[in-house]
């Protein structure tokens, strides 16, 4: 009954999820952020009168429609490709799944097409006050989109609201609010949006610093400064706190994912953070080649404790005890887990099979027995694990999490100091005089773009191997298909959206170098 | 409220749903016809311009309606949506593709700096035009003549031909859906133009056009709608689910379904007023009746395609495994929800329509397209 596919497809499947989503991740945060900016520069002017605002509105959002224009071209693939390459998953969940998405399509993809068509086309159709109400539902309308496609990916990561039918052989859903506002959805939708103002605001402070470079367009490079410089800090100190309450979310839920960004593989009371970390070429576990020692570590004592929990002293588990059980801590081994999905697969395929035969008592039986709390507790809740054998394919990988998490904090970081300074020498006026400062301001523009995309890495990357925590591995997900066909669509949107990259990057830095309409 | 309706009556009230969006979406494809006609009616920079600008104003409406269609029919129909798209893999990818092409072309167009030129980006227009409407023309085409694959126990799909969805081409009464999808994405391609651009050479182009796309439209459609008369279809019983082959399915299904009928013939009628007052009365306003009447019978044929106890996505390898309202909807809980949720869509028509209005107030000309700051 069940079927494993060949590891050559689910790692092609996988790779084009993995490049159409971080495709579609280029585009996303400027617009979930810009759209902000421009609603407060167009707010500006209307309260203020002052063309000058009109302008600098005008400038920014011809480079906003850019980046939307391609921003939409690489959604629709995604909004398709659960069922073109993982329908497995797609009809397993999909009765929860598909619910944010087509809520996503109806209330917040319309209100943002239709709002966009006004704020570009509006100016001498609409009144002053109308056009600014297009801009601000503009920018509601894209952070709504976010919002369901969030609340679908939290899901996947903490499952919640449902239960297992087996006569359908998937999950249903039981509560429409539980899903909605788990709290890895709202974490999720906090964080994901709050980067994407704080991406926003590097890049319109970056393409400022780089006029002022340039001695030119000062006006509005010096405008647009101060409104990206206010937006950018108060929003990255948002987006910490935000990232932390992830983070504790993480521990809670998906402590694999929690131990893996850490580099964590004894657990121990008073854990400590590691700040700064390299991992070596040493084997740490002589079991697993993938678990690699730190070849330099810079921990700061009982840290990670209270990231985790909000208790100095707190037990913090390591890959070892979530593979191995830590009876002490109340953690099952993964050997357990695997033994108990197994008996919920078998479970159900028994039950399909007196179905099958017409055994009708016999199905009511297993039926009741499937859906008894207790058998969901003890046993469906592990359901995933029993298409395992190997434990050591139940750990994500750790280096790529590390370093990804580690990469993104340190800039969060750094960006508020961005912010900061910004700020500072835009007040005394300074700001034009400091060229390293400016330099600094044009660099951090991609920097951004790897804090984003590192992200994704963390919170996808991190919970492997599932797709559904603990319910459906990945390797049970992929749409049953020749590993040729997803091969070659991999490298048809490869080329395709690396070659509309280039074109979009080339017409961005053109219409900079053009500057606004005078 | 919603919790009151039985099973039946939710999923039908979604099949509705998932029909009106399909039957606005195809309405929307005047987007399409109107990119394929570019070199047509558009014979100076300027035309081509104006042209595109009327289309670029609406072309994310189109868009977002496909988008949307693809959502709502996973979380009423996720049966479908899983088969569907994972077994019909090209045709969907191809689908999708055509569209990816579309949404950078009109921006990026006129930009200095582009790439590839505003040639290839006015190709890739065309081809969205072309191949978009044709290929999900075609695709639903297989709601009538079935597709090739099965379903295992734990209702995963299994594709029967390695060809994953292209072998609908092979069928030609699917094909002929395709061909007249794209014909009347043209036919209302060229009434919009009329009725929304103030240029003579534009619009007495557009009249000219009318005829030949209009003869071929009505070609492949009355093909179209008599073979889906005459053919024998995807019945299923409605105590045990059994699917089995019915004569005439499809003409009962309007026979015993009185007002699908009306539907469709004020549907049919509708378009028909558009053309000949087009041509022959000179109307400007032929979009609004063809546009209707398009939607009205793009409903009428999902109407036909999935109530009346039919499988609306029928497998032709194995009979049993056919897609019904029934075995493809979501769960009770999950449908009441969106049912909840799809009291807002009327609100969300009404500022679309609202704002559409406020756009489209005057007609473009050459003169908008100097002065405005966005153009495309
Ligand atoms: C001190 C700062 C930060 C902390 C503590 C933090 C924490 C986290 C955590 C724990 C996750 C994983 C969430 C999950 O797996 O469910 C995450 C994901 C993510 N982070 Fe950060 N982050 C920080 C800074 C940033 C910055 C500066 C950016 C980009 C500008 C960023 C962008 C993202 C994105 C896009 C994701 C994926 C979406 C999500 O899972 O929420 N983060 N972050």
């Amino acid at each position: 009954m069940i079927e494993i596919a060949d590891a050559s497809l689910v790692d092609w499947s996988r790779a084009q999820f993995a490049l159409t989503a971080m495709y579609h991740w280029v585009f996303v945060p400027l617009t979930l952020g810009i759209t902000f900016i421009l609603a407060f520069m167009e707010t500006l002017y209307v309260k203020t009168g002052n063309e000058e605002w009109k302008k600098i509105t005008k400038f920014w959002m011809t480079i906003f429609g850019i980046n939307f224009a391609i921003g939409v071209a690489t959604g629709i693939i995604l909004e398709f490709e659960f069922g073109t390459n993982w329908s497995n998953y797609s009809w397993f969940v999909g009765d929860i799944f598909g619910a944010p998405l087509a809520i996503e399509g109806i209330l917040a993809f319309f209100m943002e097409s239709t709002f966009i068509a006004i704020m570009f086309f509006g100016w001498n159709k609409v009144g002053r006050k109308t056009h600014l109400l297009a801009t601000w539902l503009t920018a509601i309308g894209a952070n709504l989109s976010a919002l369901w496609i969030l609340v679908a990916n939290g899901w996947m990561q903490k499952p919640v609201g449902m239960v297992f039918n087996p006569e359908t052989a998937r999950n249903e859903m039981q509560s429409f609010w539980d899903v909605l506002f788990s709290q890895t959805a709202v974490d999720k939708w906090l964080h994901a949006t709050s980067s994407g103002f704080v991406l926003a605001s590097v890049f319109v402070i970056g393409i400022s610093a780089w006029y002022l470079l340039k001695n030119r367009e000062i006006m509005l490079a010096k405008k647009s400064i101060v409104v990206a410089s206010v937006f950018g800090l108060l929003s990255s100190v948002y987006l910490v706190w935000t990232g932390d309450n992830s983070a504790r979310t993480i521990a809670h839920d998906q402590p694999m994912k929690f131990a893996a960004l850490e580099g964590l593989y004894n657990g121990s009371e008073g854990a400590g953070l590691v700040a700064i970390g390299m991992f070596s070429s040493n084997v740490a576990d002589p079991t697993n080649e993938n678990l690699k020692d730190f070849s330099m570590k810079l921990e700061i004592p009982n840290f990670l404790s209270y990231m985790a929990f909000l208790d100095w002293d707190a037990f913090v588990p390591g890959v070892h005890d979530l593979i191995n059980g830590n009876e002490k801590y109340g953690y099952m081994s993964a050997n357990e887990k695997i033994e108990r999905g197994k008996v919920a697969i078998a479970k159900l395929g028994e039950f399909k099979e007196a179905k099958k035969a017409g055994n009708d008592s016999l199905a009511t039986a297993l039926k009741a027995e499937l859906t008894s709390a207790d058998f969901q507790n003890n046993y469906f809740k592990y359901f995933g694990y029993g298409y395992f054998t190997n434990t050591n394919d139940l750990i994500p990988n750790v280096p790529l999490t590390f370093y990804s998490f580690h990469i993104m904090v340190g800039l969060g970081f750094f960006f508020i100091l961005l912010f900061i300074l910004s700020l500072i020498y835009i007040w005394k006026g300074t700001f034009e005089k400091k060229k390293w400062f400016m330099k600094m301001a044009i660099i951090s523009i991609p920097l951004a773009y790897v804090a984003s995309q590192a992200g994704w890495i963390v919170a996808e990357v991190g919970r492997q191997p599932w797709v559904v925590q603990d319910l459906m591995p990945t390797i049970s997900a992929v749409t049953k298909i020749s590993s040729g066909s997803v091969m070659l669509t991999f490298w048809l949107f490869a080329v395709l959206f690396t070659v509309l990259l280039i074109a979009e990057l080339k017409i961005m830095f053109r219409q900079i170098k053009i500057g606004p309409k005078h | 409220m919603f919790e009151n309706l039985s099973m039946l009556a939710l999923q039908q009230y979604w099949w509705v749903l998932v029909s009106v969006l399909a039957a606005l979406f195809v309405f929307l494809t005047f987007v399409q016809g109107g990119q394929t006609l570019l070199y047509t009616i558009g014979k100076t920079e300027a035309e081509k311009t104006i042209i595109l600008n009327t289309l670029g104003r609406k072309w994310e409406f189109t868009f977002t309606t496909l988008v949307t269609f693809g959502g709502a029919f996973f979380a009423s129909f996720p049966l479908f949506y899983s088969t569907s798209f994972g077994g019909a893999y090209w045709v969907w990818l191809a689908i999708l593709i055509v569209f990816v092409i579309q949404a950078v072309a009109y921006e990026y167009r006129k930009k200095p700096a582009n790439l590839l030129g505003a040639k290839t980006f006015e190709i890739f227009l065309v081809l969205n035009g072309l191949l978009g409407t044709i290929l999900i023309g075609t695709a639903v085409g297989t709601f009538f003549n079935g597709a090739m694959f099965s379903l295992n126990d734990l209702n995963q799909v299994q594709w029967q031909t390695p060809f994953r969805g292209l072998e609908a081409v092979l069928t030609f009464h699917n094909v002929a859906l395709g061909l007249a999808v794209f014909f009347l994405a043209r036919i209302l391609g060229l009434l919009y133009f009329i009725f929304t651009v103030d240029n003579e050479a534009i619009v007495t182009r557009s009249r000219k056009q009318m005829l030949v796309n209009s003869a071929l439209f009505l070609v492949f459609f009355l093909y179209f709608l008599v073979w889906l008369i005459l053919k024998e279809g995807f019945a299923v019983a409605p105590e045990n689910g059994v699917v089995s082959m019915e004569k005439f399915k499809y003409l009962h299904n309007l026979l015993q379904m009185p007002l699908v009928l009306v539907i469709l013939l004020v549907g049919v009628f509708g378009v028909l007023w558009g053309i000949i007052s087009t041509i022959f009365m000179n109307s400007l306003k032929g979009f609004i009746f063809a546009g209707a009447g398009t939607v009205l019978t793009v409903l009428a044929l999902f109407f036909v395609a999935g109530f009346n106890n039919t499988a609306f996505y029928p497998s032709v390898y194995d009979l049993q495994s056919s897609l019904t309202i029934q075995n493809a909807s979501s769960s009770k809980f999950t449908l009441v929800a969106m049912s909840y949720v799809s009291l807002l869509i009327p609100f969300v028509l009404a500022y679309i329509v609202y704002f559409w209005r406020a756009i489209n107030s005057k007609k473009i000309t050459d003169e908008e397209m100097k002065e405005e700051s966005h153009v495309y």
